[in-house]
């Protein structure tokens, strides 16, 4: 007599311990601490503090070790973290024309007040596999200071001289933004809204999508407008005090993209911007942020709008890495009572088709 | 680098994420069959994994509270088991594989073979929660639908199935009306298990942690599935009994025992079957004495 498949509970825990050994590999090599992932590794731990909404570079690398390296694994062990911290408010405004920036490139303007810097980046480097040095660390000083040399955003500056959009009609309220980690996502949502979920949104879904944008899928004629990296203040206006308090500094990198606008009939030709605004160095991210903003924005100018890069509902509902792989992944689930049910549908339409067709040949004979 | 000790509230979802939860379930079982959004929090298990029904969960239990947790009808199987142990975990509640001494029953694709009673509950982890999202993709159309109880789609659907098949080709998640208003998915159990929905003495929450969504059915609801007058709504029946319990009229798993197509078919509801069997031996010796 069979008896159907029991020991589930003694099959995980097996499962987890097994788990456990793989994640430990050879016993022979020391264990890889958190620290190292955060210092050594600090994109990969930029991508998890991202799309975990978490700015915990300690966290973001225990994540990532107790889920072996599996990104979308480490972001949700952060995101059911974040989720049980109280919210006590907004932080003021962060700004980052004042960031001393780390690293700053426009590719509107050869040249750009404040210079160009190209700090910390992978560009230009040659794509070989090399063995690291600590003599590669040495840094030749190039001789400029831009430490105290301001470095207006290529935004404002084309903002005067009203090429540009501005940030926001006039009057402006300031309007509270949005917090879609804590009310659900109605469409149309607010572009606060949209740019929190696309700021949360899968690196790899937002830069398939902001490429789509450039191959003819809702095209948007971007420029990078400026691209900077470095750290800010973060502020919090603390209402028992009466003035903001600095709580610390976190690095960012923001991408401004500059688009094409041909002008409606309400409205002068003009450039458009796309914004993109991530935590810690995540800059394809904030690049494929900008450009997908921008292509969401079509509505707001009145243009043609039939890609999927435009569709509201259908990038931000799909964006979110933790639910996509989820669900996606729930089909591991046994599924085996709903499977009966359609194992019984197809046996009937078999039977039924069978039925039919012996009808016909006694027909046909 | 010390890392600090994180602590985690009593059933792991802070309180006032309990609160929110518990009046969207206030505004669900005031409008049945209506999906009310929500501000569905992460909870440790992935995205449709059951995040719907442990967010419901988390927001009902309290210390007096049985538990009990099935997958597919079953006790034992690994999701059914892992939620368990979270719970037990989270909020040392007490917890039973018995129908008849759970307070609460979180579940997925099934619905217990004993029948419910006053005072339980059910919770169900939905997938899908919007029975017209196959007909239309985007969720401002079908608010849109469901507010103007414009239901056209879903009946001309199954209208095809029956031009098309013979009989209407929808065997789980089939659709039901709720209160005469709202047209509702009651998520991927078998057609089989609507019929208990219809006026039934339990309270029915459905949670949709990825989509967002909580709706319920109250006690004693009227709770029709879509048909016809002339192709009615069928739920799927089984010839033969429990090949362990002997038990007809009940929801049958398929197990197969060989590579050239033999078969058993047996009980999906694990305590259901556990109970019977108990019974039959008992009486088995009662015989033999």
């Amino acid at each position: 007599m069979y008896v159907a498949v029991k020991g589930g509970e003694k099959a995980i825990a097996n499962a987890h311990a097994l788990l456990a050994k793989e994640g430990r590999g050879n016993p022979a090599v020391p264990r890889v601490e958190a620290d190292a992932i955060a210092s050594q590794l600090p994109v990969l731990t930029s991508r998890v503090m991202n799309e975990g909404s978490l700015y915990d570079r300690e966290l973001a690398g225990r994540a990532i070790i107790q889920c072996q390296g599996d990104v979308v694994e480490a972001i949700t062990l952060v995101r059911a973290y974040r989720t049980t911290l109280p919210r006590f408010g907004y932080s003021e405004p962060i700004d980052t024309s004042a960031l001393p920036p780390q690293r700053r490139i426009s590719a509107t303007f050869k040249d750009v007040p404040g210079g160009q810097q190209l700090g910390a980046t992978f560009d230009y480097t040659h794509r070989l596999l090399t063995e690291p040095t600590e003599a590669d660390i040495s840094i030749e000083n190039g001789g400029a200071d831009t430490a105290h040399v301001d470095q207006p955003r290529i935004t404002d500056i084309l903002g005067s001289a009203a090429l540009l959009e501005p940030d926001h009609e006039e009057p402006w309220s300031d309007p509270e933004p949005a917090d879609i980690t804590r009310e659900p996502a109605e469409y149309p949502m607010s572009r606060a809204a949209r740019l929190q979920g696309l700021a949360r949104g899968d690196e790899g879904f937002l830069l398939a999508l902001g490429y789509s944008t450039q191959r003819g899928f809702g095209n948007t004629h971007p420029f990078a407008g400026e691209i900077r990296v470095g750290e800010v203040m973060v502020e919090f206006d603390a209402p028992e005090l009466g003035f903001a308090v600095p709580l610390g500094r976190i690095e960012v990198t923001e991408c401004q993209m500059v688009n094409q606008f041909m002008g409606s009939h309400d409205k002068p030709a003009q450039f458009t911007r796309g914004y993109g605004l991530v935590f810690g160095r995540a800059e394809r991210k904030a690049m494929s942020m900008s450009l997908v903003d921008r292509a969401l924005r079509a509505d707001e100018f009145d243009e043609q709008s039939d890609a999927p890069a435009q569709d509201e509902e259908f990038v931000l509902s799909h964006a979110d890495c933790v639910q996509a792989a989820g669900f996606v992944e729930h089909l591991k689930l046994p599924h085996y009572v709903d499977f009966q049910a359609e194992l019984h549908l197809v046996r009937k339409l078999q039977q039924e088709f069978g039925e039919q067709h012996a009808d016909e040949q006694e027909v046909d004979q | 680098m010390n890392s600090a000790k994180i602590e985690y509230n009593i059933g792991y979802i802070d309180e006032q994420t309990k609160r929110m939860i518990r009046r969207v379930m206030l505004k669900a079982v005031a409008i049945p069959g209506f999906q009310v959004p929500f501000a569905s929090r992460e909870v440790p298990l992935p995205r449709g994994w059951g995040t719907g029904g442990v967010q419901l969960t988390a927001s009902l239990i309290g210390k007096s509270d049985v538990l009990k947790v099935i997958d597919q009808g079953s006790d034992d199987t690994t999701n059914a088991v892992s939620i368990r142990k979270f719970f037990h975990r989270v909020s040392s509640v007490e917890t039973t594989t018995d129908t008849t001494q759970a307070t609460l029953i979180q579940t997925r694709h099934r619905i217990p073979e004993t029948p419910l009673q006053e005072g339980q509950i059910m919770v169900y982890q939905v997938p899908l929660p919007e029975p017209l999202r196959f007909l239309e993709p985007r969720e401002t159309e079908t608010r849109q639908l469901h507010a103007l109880n414009e239901y056209g789609l879903m009946y001309v659907k199954l209208y095809e199935d029956i031009a098309k098949y013979g009989h209407i080709a929808k065997t789980y998640d089939y659709p039901v009306i709720v209160n005469g208003r709202y047209l509702m998915a009651p998520s991927p159990t078998p057609s089989f298990d609507n019929p208990k929905l219809h006026q039934s003495p339990a309270l029915h929450l459905y949670g949709a942690g990825r989509e967002k969504r909580i709706y319920a059915i109250p006690p004693y609801t009227d709770v029709e599935s879509l048909g016809f007058e002339d192709y009615p709504f069928e739920p799927q029946a089984f010839e033969e009994p429990c090949a362990i319990c002997g038990s007809t009229g009940v929801y049958l798993d398929q197990i197969i025992t060989d590579d050239k197509g033999g078969a058993l078919y047996v009980c999906s509801d694990s305590d259901y079957c556990a109970n019977k069997f108990a019974q039959l031996s008992k009486e088995g010796e009662g015989v033999s004495e």
